[in-house]
């Protein structure tokens, strides 16, 4: 076999020409890059180097076996065989390149190597008929948030390119007559070539001319990369092995709006973007017709660092120049965009950090601040006085006891909406009832329970998350106590996750958790069995956030009602448009379908006759809801606890 | 522009008020205190005049408990001094308490000369008075209450909105220095996030003054008979049951008085 | 002469106020338990035709003076105190309106005498006077006793019905002079009137007000919705002006509206002092809250506690169905 770099072109000879060409191309890879590099290094550090174990797994769920792209099953197919045969082809490429450059190396050409042809045949001819899906997809089917870019018709373009040209390659050799071992590929398109008048004589020429095509294709994609979208094939594997492993929440800061403001990771997300437009058919507040789209600000920051580089300078902003303070205070914090994106992406954190800044430049909505100052002074959001935290006892039979003042196994925190929204203190008592009816040992805080922080944190209130925090951990401190049980996803977030727990801390579970365990162990026993068609909504806090799916089923299963899901389930769940502190804020106008009301059709529209919820704010979003989508006869809105509570009664 | 914001910390009612065994004051164990609604929105107005017209904002406040936090607050929202008056004892009524803030101002050294005096145009303990005008009388200056913007400050005086009723207002002319009791300021008190009034708390000192003479007894020309908790000269007649049921119920009273 | 009980008479635009006849009600009463005469005080500039209005009193004083036509309480103040320095009354009673706010307490401390707020009765204790006033938001009362004569009381509205100090008798009338600075430093320069509503609501029959209960903007549509149902209008409290979720024109209270509707449904509204002078002589008041201590519930006809947003819907369909 001829070496393809030997022999001359137009005059000079080819391996120079090879040579030039290939410093030329990674010189200004490498100089783009860099130039990223060196944006990055101006951001604020944030430490990813931990847990490398949980990290390489990671690395080999999403980039080996692209997990999450499988989710939507034909393009995520589509796109594991092209990664694949982009894995074989780059190789093939630096092998060739290495080859072709330093002729003394004693290895032959890629194609040269039987198994190599195999392989690249293969995954060529594969990725060809998948790489047709996706542009079939893109072009006649194209799902909604993505865009027709002429980026992504190039990369389509210089994909095929680079496929055809190494087939047509392998074609002209067999149609040459040289032997080669090959899965018939090669065969079939000398038998095109032939069709096309191409000459068994002309075969090894064609084949050189191909590898030439070749080479300087994937060349000149390299100079492309970092400009398009397609820098996610260097970044994302970055971006997957440092990503947060759990829901990310930036360290304490005082929020950003410039470019050197964010941390690197923050920055990072915005080059690996693919533009996929995943985030966008997940998000909640864009799907309700808020101005915030997450690809959106993915390309803002993307834009942010690109005019860096372009410009230099320190002043670009993201904040205001770019991104609007309506879009960062739409935010619900549900992750969904985050659980969806292919890449590894953090949203959330980018737009916590500008509520932050939004926060300590007091530019912030009158409902929120009205929240906040009644958090901050009467440590609930209800503006009512902390002595009334424990006033829905009232309504019980037995006094619960005091976790101040005597020790208890359990320690029940629970949470702002379950104790002073009237409408869920019934749903409290009842919760109560059960915990009596199962014999635990439990105790509530009283007065000295205060908001988690959770959501005040969320809503970029740094300051009073830990004020809050605080006098929570004061008022742990001084009780005695073995676990924590809360029944609102949003506490358990905080006190689970966020928390600085001394010596290991306290398991901490939502009350679907304990339900399930004291039913599976007789200590609640069944007393009858429900009816009726039901669905069950997994809170963003509880499923998303904390990975709780299967209690709540469990527990319904052994209920025996009829269960059917939504599709929107399990970590697909859609939100309530309760979270990230928006259940203190107005909604703006222009709000087509909320988010809750989204929801309620869909249960509606599964069949089932009631949705069950394991989250007050879930509940009080839901109840609304009913009402504002007419749904008021169809549907009936339930807490798991009432459930079970019927079930249980003597 | 010199502006000076007297504050005050009162009985914040969320919680449930009691009264003392004495029947002249409130139970002290029951209190908390918050600050005078009125006074922030006094000093939200002056953060908005320094904002328009530069110059420096002082606030002035008695001691009382939390009041270090109010200080602090106001700190963080932007007030360039703030002082407490030591020796003023909270309680029922203002009279005594303006008086001895009147004469503080006059006495700690850089306050005055000042353009404004601005507080609150009520509280909710205003039994002997309303503290704008005490000032204003013991100062010798001009006052005007029910104040919802101040703008314009040219040739010794200043443009002053008041409400009056049935949604009118009046557009006032006052002659510096004044002391203005302001009901709202022309935006809602801004929000200054806990990090920053903690900031404040590192950043800030809090000026204590003595108050400059023995303050008279409250109270003493206004005997207190007593305090009660107001017996309702009637009561609604209460609709019970579900909301369908009460709607029901409602509607038949309506149209019994021939309303619908 | 000495030892009277003096009401000042407020004006809103060259009317008296019914908060002065209500003022005129409850000094009548204590100056008969006194035994003394009841004068009224009026002030203004041209405006000796209002006199014969204040039959309730024996005598009306009546000083006029160019710096008395703009509404200034300072000035104001200034020539009662005159007046008083000169006459000696054994009590003054002062409307509190905004129009003369801080207007006794200035008078007070001309006179070097105690002052007392927020006054919604007066009487006369084994011969001396006795207040008392609604401090706290309303939440709790006081009952005090001035200790130095003049008494300056701060009175609130609604301590007496306003007719009951209406009266056809023409009362004396004596012309007082006062000596006032002919350039106050605090001078009227122009009344800023309020957007022109579309309606007139002190001329509505029926209205649907809400507070802060409404929770917000979006909510405000359900009340609209009953008051159209009911062939109403919609109004508000301050918190909801405030807030920007209703025009002013259509706040009701003390720098609002003052209504009396045939019916003034109150939705999520608490019943604070300063809303409740706005609208407690409507004719039925029909007052919906969570809030079961809500102090609205005190001057309403009927009460119910539940979420405003639940019984508003419910009501209109009620009342939908009822008409047909």
């Amino acid at each position: 076999m001829t070496d393809p770099a030997a022999g001359t072109f137009l005059g000079l000879p080819a391996r120079v020409v090879l040579w030039v060409l290939a410093l030329i191309a990674f010189g200004l890879f490498g100089w783009r890059v860099a130039g990223y590099i060196r944006v990055l290094a101006r951001a604020r550090p944030e430490p990813r180097w931990d847990q490398w174990p949980a990290r390489l797994k990671r690395f080999a769920l999403e980039i080996l076996f692209q997990r999450k792209l499988l989710e939507e099953p034909l393009i995520g197919a589509a796109h594991l065989l092209i990664f694949w045969a982009f894995v074989f082809y780059a190789t093939s490429f630096f092998w060739n390149l290495l080859r072709g450059l330093l002729p003394f190396l004693p290895i032959p050409y890629a194609d040269q190597a039987a198994w190599m042809a195999v392989a690249l045949e293969l995954f060529g001819a594969v990725g060809l008929a998948a790489l047709a899906a996706a542009a079939v997809r893109r072009y006649f089917f194209a799902p909604p948030r993505l865009e027709q870019t002429r980026d992504a018709g190039i990369i389509l373009a210089l994909i095929s390119v680079v496929l055809l040209s190494s087939l047509t390659g392998a074609g002209a050799l067999a149609l040459a007559g040289e032997d080669h071992a090959g899965v018939g590929i090669a065969s079939l398109f000398a038998g095109l070539l032939s069709g096309l008048g191409v000459a068994p004589e002309q075969g090894a020429q064609l084949n050189v001319a191909m590898w030439w095509v070749h080479m300087v294709t994937v060349l000149g994609f390299l100079v492309y990369l970092p400009y398009s979208k397609h820098l996610h094939l260097l970044a994302s594997p970055f971006g997957v092995v440092f990503g947060s492993l759990k829901p990310p929440m930036p360290a304490a800061s005082e929020g950003a709006a410039r470019l050197e403001e964010f941390t690197w990771r923050q920055l990072f997300s915005g080059l690996a973007c693919a533009e996929c437009g995943r985030c966008d058919r997940a998000c909640p507040a864009l799907n309700s017709g808020y101005p915030l789209s997450p690809k959106e600000l993915m390309h803002h920051v993307k834009e942010m660092i690109m005019a860096s580089l372009a410009s230099g300078g320190n002043g670009h902003r993201l904040l205001g120049d770019r991104v609007k303070p309506e879009a960062v205070w739409a935010c619900m914090t549900c992750l969904a965009c985050i659980q969806r994106c292919p890449v590894g992406n953090e949203h959330v954190p980018v737009l916590i950090e500008l509520r932050r800044r939004l926060m300590a430049d007091g530019e912030i909505e009158a409902h929120l601040q009205e929240a906040l100052t009644n958090l901050a002074r009467y440590g609930n959001s209800f503006g009512q006085s902390a002595r009334n935290r424990a006033r829905w006892t009232q309504g019980l039979d037995f006094k619960p006891k005091d976790a101040r003042k005597e020790p208890v196994t359990w320690l029940w925190f629970t949470g702002d909406y379950a104790a002073y929204d009237p409408r869920l203190q019934p749903i409290t008592r009842a919760a109560a009832r059960l915990f009596q009816r199962a014999g635990l040992d439990f105790g509530i805080l009283y007065e000295a329970e205060q908001n988690s922080g959770n959501d005040a944190r969320r809503a970029g209130e740094e300051g009073l998350f830990e004020t809050l925090m605080e006098k929570n951990l004061a008022a742990f401190a001084k009780a005695r106590f073995e676990r924590i049980v809360t029944t609102d996803p949003h506490s358990l977030h905080a006190l689970k996750n966020e928390y600085p727990w001394q010596n290991g801390g306290v398991p901490v579970v939502h009350h679907t958790e304990l339900l399930w365990e004291l039913i599976r162990t007789n200590r609640l026993p069944l007393s009858k069995r429900l009816n009726g068609l039901v669905t069950y909504h997994d809170p963003c806090y509880l499923g998303r956030y904390n990975g709780v799916y299967e209690a709540p089923r469990q527990i319904l299963r052994s209920l025996g009602v009829e269960f059917v899901e939504m599709p929107r389930h399990g970590s697909r769940s859609y939100c309530c448009g309760a979270g990230g502190g928006r259940i203190w804020m107005e909604d703006v106008p222009g709000i087509q379908e909320r988010p809750a009301e989204s929801r309620v059709r869909e249960a509606a529209a599964v069949g089932a006759g009631t949705l069950v919820v394991a989250c007050p704010k879930d509940w009080v979003m839901f109840q609304d809801a009913r009402k504002t989508a007419g749904l008021e006869d169809k549907l009936a809105v339930k807490d798991i606890i009432e459930l079970v509570e019927e079930a249980t009664n003597p | 522009m010199n502006l000076v914001v007297l504050m005050r910390m009162v009985p914040d009612v969320v919680e449930e008020l009691e009264i003392a065994s004495d029947q002249k004051s409130l139970d002290p164990e029951a209190l908390r205190l918050i600050v005078s609604e009125s006074d922030d929105h006094a000093l939200e107005e002056a953060l908005l005049l320094k904002e328009r017209c530069g110059g420096g904002v002082t606030v002035v406040a008695p001691e009382a408990p939390e009041v270090a936090d109010l200080l602090y607050t106001a700190a963080a929202k932007g007030a360039d001094r703030v002082i407490q008056l030591r020796g003023i004892e909270p309680g029922l009524g203002v009279a005594a308490m303006a008086e001895a803030c009147a004469a503080a101002l006059s006495a700690i050294p850089g306050l005055l000369p000042a353009d404004l005096v601005l507080t609150g145009t009520q509280s909710i303990e205003d039994l002997d008075g309303l503290v704008a005008p005490l000032v204003a009388r013991r100062l010798g200056w001009p006052y005007l209450g029910v104040v919802t913007g101040v703008s314009d400050v040219s040739n010794g005086t200043v443009t002053v909105i008041k409400e009056f009723q049935a949604g009118y207002r009046g557009e006032f002319q006052v002659s510096l220095p004044a002391v203005l009791g302001v009901q709202a300021a022309e935006k809602p008190p801004r929000y200054v996030p806990v990090a920053k009034v903690r900031a404040a708390m590192k950043a800030t000192r809090i000026e204590e003054f003595e108050a400059p003479q023995p303050v008279p007894e409250p109270l003493q020309d206004v005997a207190i008979v007593a305090l009660a908790k107001p017996e309702a000269a009637g009561h609604a007649e209460m609709l019970e049951g579900s909301v369908e049921d009460v709607a029901g119920k409602l509607c038949e009273l309506l149209a019994e008085r021939g309303l619908l | 002469m000495a030892g009277n009980i003096w009401v000042v008479a407020d004006q809103w635009q060259g009317r008296l106020t019914d908060i002065t006849f209500e003022a005129l009600a409850l000094g009548r009463e204590v100056a008969d338990a006194l035994q003394v005469p009841l004068e009224a005080v009026l002030l203004g500039n041209g405006c000796a035709s209002l006199a014969e209005e204040l039959g309730c009193a024996d005598t009306v004083i009546c000083a006029e003076h160019p710096a008395l036509a703009e509404p200034v309480p300072e000035t104001h103040a200034r020539a009662v105190a005159e007046l008083a320095q000169q006459r000696q009354p054994r009590a003054i009673l002062i409307p509190a309106t905004n129009t003369n706010w801080g207007a006794n307490t200035l008078l007070a401390a001309l006179l070097d005498v105690p002052g007392v707020n927020f006054a919604v009765d007066l009487k006369a204790v084994d011969g001396a006077l006795e207040a008392r006033c609604v401090l706290y938001g309303g939440k709790i009362e006081v009952r005090v006793q001035p200790r130095k004569e003049p008494a300056v009381i701060g009175l609130w509205p609604g301590a007496r019905p306003a007719d009951q100090g209406r009266s056809q008798r023409k009362p004396s009338v004596e012309q007082a002079s006062v000596s006032l600075a002919a350039e106050p430093k605090v001078r009227l320069k122009r009344y800023i009137e309020p957007e022109a509503g579309e309606v007139d609501l002190t001329r509505q029959d029926i209205l649907v007000a809400v507070g802060r209960g409404i929770q917000s903007k979006d909510n405000l549509e359900l009340a609209e919705e009953l008051a159209q149902v009911l062939g109403g209008e919609i109004c508000g409290s301050r918190p909801v002006v405030d807030q920007g979720w209703l025009p002013l024109s259509r706040q009701i209270g003390k720098s609002g509206l003052t209504v009396k509707p045939k019916l003034y449904l109150a939705l999520g509204i608490s019943g604070a002092p300063e809303h409740v002078e706005g609208m407690k002589d409507s004719a039925l008041i029909v007052a919906v809250n969570t809030d079961p201590h809500a102090p609205i519930f005190n001057i309403a006809h009927y009460g119910v506690v539940a979420d405003a947003l639940e019984l508003a819907p419910a009501l209109t369909e009620a009342v939908r169905a009822r008409k047909g």
